[in-house]
């Protein structure tokens, strides 16, 4: 077999490349207490405050998208993995990487959005970098965002999914499989023509109504690159609980159920970037879902699948037609640069 | 979604498997000879709603799969030449060569890209006059022509920089081939899309010859099921023959455009499967008249000794002889992400299938 002695385009897709390439390169060189969780945000532990901190790239192609650009993907990617991990997201920073040539109206729309989007979210764009790089060296630009928010230490679990246990309702707050294919739809190369909508947006105000009332989440997560399919696969690696996921109650647009069928793309593993998957106590959950739906980024939510005894580090998926199988997560790339 | 919806009904699926169990008294092995099928299979999870009298195969299906690492290497070795575009399916990206994949020459800096039509490869040579564009032609009788049809457009546009690669290949002589090997099957669920185009004429020797079942279906769960249950019929009442579950794609005599475009461009050659050996006149060859697209004519190269990887048993598995749990490298030393043979690489690969849905069952 033949060892990989450059990177690969699959290691960023989110899959079980990129995976290995966080536990064997950087968990272990900057190998911390905070890090090593491998949280969506490290939360610091000051003397009496709790701090959740993350960090993300986006190297978005088409730059522009139906549904958004990568400026505003670049504040929701930030602002969803602090929420997510049950903290509020206070302030980000951005740092960008721009081909020379890059056209300044195009650089102007994707500040403005970036700034529009921070102000719908409650957060500050607080400190920034700039690089340029010769033509050729980087395709277009690239933004890299930073945040920081502030976290309740009763809610210091959540990231992690300490408390999960049987009998959990798993929620998602809608569709899944709309970014990853109205990304790929505004890519020339496949001439096709679509109105599928990315579903980018900042998940933190929805999120801030869910723990207002109720105390019953368990586990957030949003469900980025490698889809739902990934996240759910993930939480159930080496834990002592299986999950079920009933297919028949997923909710996929037909026009993107129609584009992953002509490519033979699985919408599990289609990237999101406005949906949070959530563990949630059983007797919590119908509550949850209420606050939900009555946000307007949780009309579509519903009740999607379950922890259970059987099968402990497995993940199922009962078929919409009735038979069995399991989720395994993405190998290598199925879709580069969604995100 | 219509057309799709209809076919994937939960209750007439139950329906289906109720009825199976119902018939099903002998104890029987049916292997489908489709990559297609095979992932169908797996993503639905049929095989947990059939009864323990059926053994589902999966054949030499999979066009990845079947096709000799050599051919590979030979692809990567063109992939490094200056003034060489690749175009390819995405499924061949990954598949290991004896010492390189198309992905790491990639890494390297080898023009490769993935186009989802051949016709793409068409674009980038007129869009590249100084370049060869090469692209990788693999696959059955359902891709075959739109290889065909993109070398006589070349031809019509004097695109001389477009070059095919061809591993095509047809089914028929492995579908006899596994027969003759002694492979214990009682019926073939046969390939959707390849009998559009070849219609049923095919398959007719497997049934009066050799006396197997054959039905020729779609890749949804209904038509996958009810196939099923039309071959457990035919081999209860020992009424073995050819039937069209597929109707609303397939015509007993095929697609004839398509066939004589085949014919056109493409003559009959021995060929190489992986698990069966050369079978005579099992893949296609460009002919003479068409030799400037050909890029075996075209482009000289060394291609580096073959080299496969030992302990795979790949061959045994398009054989149906063994299923992937029965590998020693299945999900250990062999993964999608790091695959020893091509059955894990390609999406449709039984491996592959049997990974991603089935692993733990």
């Amino acid at each position: 077999m033949i060892k990989n002695d450059k990177v690969l385009l699959g290691h960023g897709s989110g899959g079980k490349l990129s995976h290995d390439l966080i536990s064997d390169l950087f968990v272990k060189y900057f190998d911390n207490q905070y890090l090593n969780k491998q949280t969506d945000s490290a939360i610091l532990d000051l003397a009496d405050s709790h701090i959740s901190f993350t960090t993300d790239s986006f190297v978005v192609d088409p730059v522009f998208f139906p549904g958004g650009d990568i400026g505003k993907l670049a504040v929701c990617g930030t602002v969803n993995d602090l929420a997510v991990s049950g903290a509020t997201p206070m302030f980000l920073s951005a740092g960008f990487i721009i081909e020379e040539g890059f056209p300044f109206k195009d650089l102007e729309s994707i500040v403005r959005s970036m700034a529009d989007e921070a102000k719908k979210a409650g957060v500050v764009i607080v400190t920034g970098d700039t690089k340029v790089v010769n033509r050729g060296k980087c395709d277009k630009i690239f933004i890299n965002t930073a945040g920081i928010g502030m976290i309740k230490m009763h809610h210091t679990h959540i990231g992690e999914g300490r408390s999960i246990k049987p009998g959990d309702k798993i929620i998602i707050n809608g569709s899944i499989g709309d970014h990853g294919m109205a990304v790929l739809s505004a890519r020339q190369e496949l001439n096709i023509q679509s109105d599928i909508q990315s579903d980018c947006a900042s998940l933190n105000g929805l999120i801030h109504n869910i723990l207002d009332v109720s105390d019953g989440v368990k586990f957030m997560r949003d469900a980025t690159r490698g889809g739902l399919a990934t996240v759910l696969s993930e939480l159930a690696e080496k834990k002592n609980f299986g999950i079920t996921l009933e297919e028949s109650n997923i909710l996929v647009m037909p026009k993107v159920r129609a584009f992953c069928e002509l490519l033979g793309f699985d919408p599990l593993y289609i990237a999101n970037e406005g949906k949070v998957v959530i563990v949630a106590d059983c007797d919590s959950a119908a509550t949850i879902l209420q606050v939900m739906q009555n946000h307007e980024l949780g009309k579509n939510a519903g009740i999607i699948g379950e922890i259970v005894e059987e099968y402990p580090g497995k993940a199922w998926v009962n078929t919409a037609i009735g038979g069995k199988r399991i989720l395994d997560m993405l190998a290598g790339e199925q879709l580069p640069r969604i995100c | 979604m219509r057309f799709i919806d209809e076919y994937r009904d939960k209750e007439l699926v139950l329906k289906l498997s109720e009825e199976i169990r119902r018939s099903s008294t002998i104890p029987i092995a049916l292997m489908e000879v489709c990559g297609g099928h095979t992932m169908s299979i797996q993503r639905f999870g049929l095989p947990s709603l059939l009864p323990g009298t059926i053994r589902l195969l999966s054949g030499p299906g999979c066009p990845v799969c079947v096709s000799s690492r050599r051919y590979l290497d030979q692809a990567i070795a063109y992939s490094r030449l200056p003034d060489v575009i690749i175009s390819t399916y995405g499924d061949l990206i990954r598949v290991p060569g004896s010492t390189s994949t198309l992905d790491r020459e990639k890494a390297h800096g080898a023009d490769i890209r993935i186009v989802y039509s051949v016709m793409d490869s068409l674009e980038i040579a007129r869009q590249n006059p100084g370049r060869k564009v090469v692209f990788l032609g693999i696959g059955f009788e359902t891709t075959a022509p739109a290889s065909a049809a993109a070398i006589i457009s070349a031809s019509r546009q004097d695109l001389y920089n477009f070059h095919l690669f061809s591993s095509h290949k047809v089914m028929p002589p492995a579908m006899a081939a596994l027969i003759d090997e002694g492979v214990k099957i009682d019926g073939y669920i046969a390939p959707g899309h390849v009998s559009t185009i070849t219609g049923v004429s095919i398959y007719r020797d497997i049934a009066e010859k050799y006396h197997l079942g054959c039905v020729i279906t779609g890749f949804e769960p209904v038509d996958l099921m009810e196939a099923i249950l039309m071959l457990v019929r035919q081999i209860e009442a020992h009424d073995q023959k050819v039937e069209i579950q597929y109707r609303r794609a397939v015509r007993p005599e095929g697609n004839i455009k398509a066939r004589e475009m085949l014919d056109e461009v493409f003559e009959p050659r021995d060929d190489w499967w992986r698990g069966l050996g050369i079978l005579p006149a099992s893949g296609l060859g460009i002919r003479e008249k068409y030799s400037a697209f050909d890029a075996e004519k075209m482009l000289s190269v060394e291609v580096e000794p073959t080299r496969e990887d030992k302990g795979c048993i790949c061959g045994e598995i398009l054989k149906g002889l063994k299923n992937p749990r029965e590998c020693k490298l299945f999900a250990g030393a062999c993964t999608p992400q790091n695959p020893a043979g091509p059955c894990m690489v390609s999406n449709e690969g039984a491996c592959a299938a049997f990974y991603r849905y089935n692993r733990y069952v």
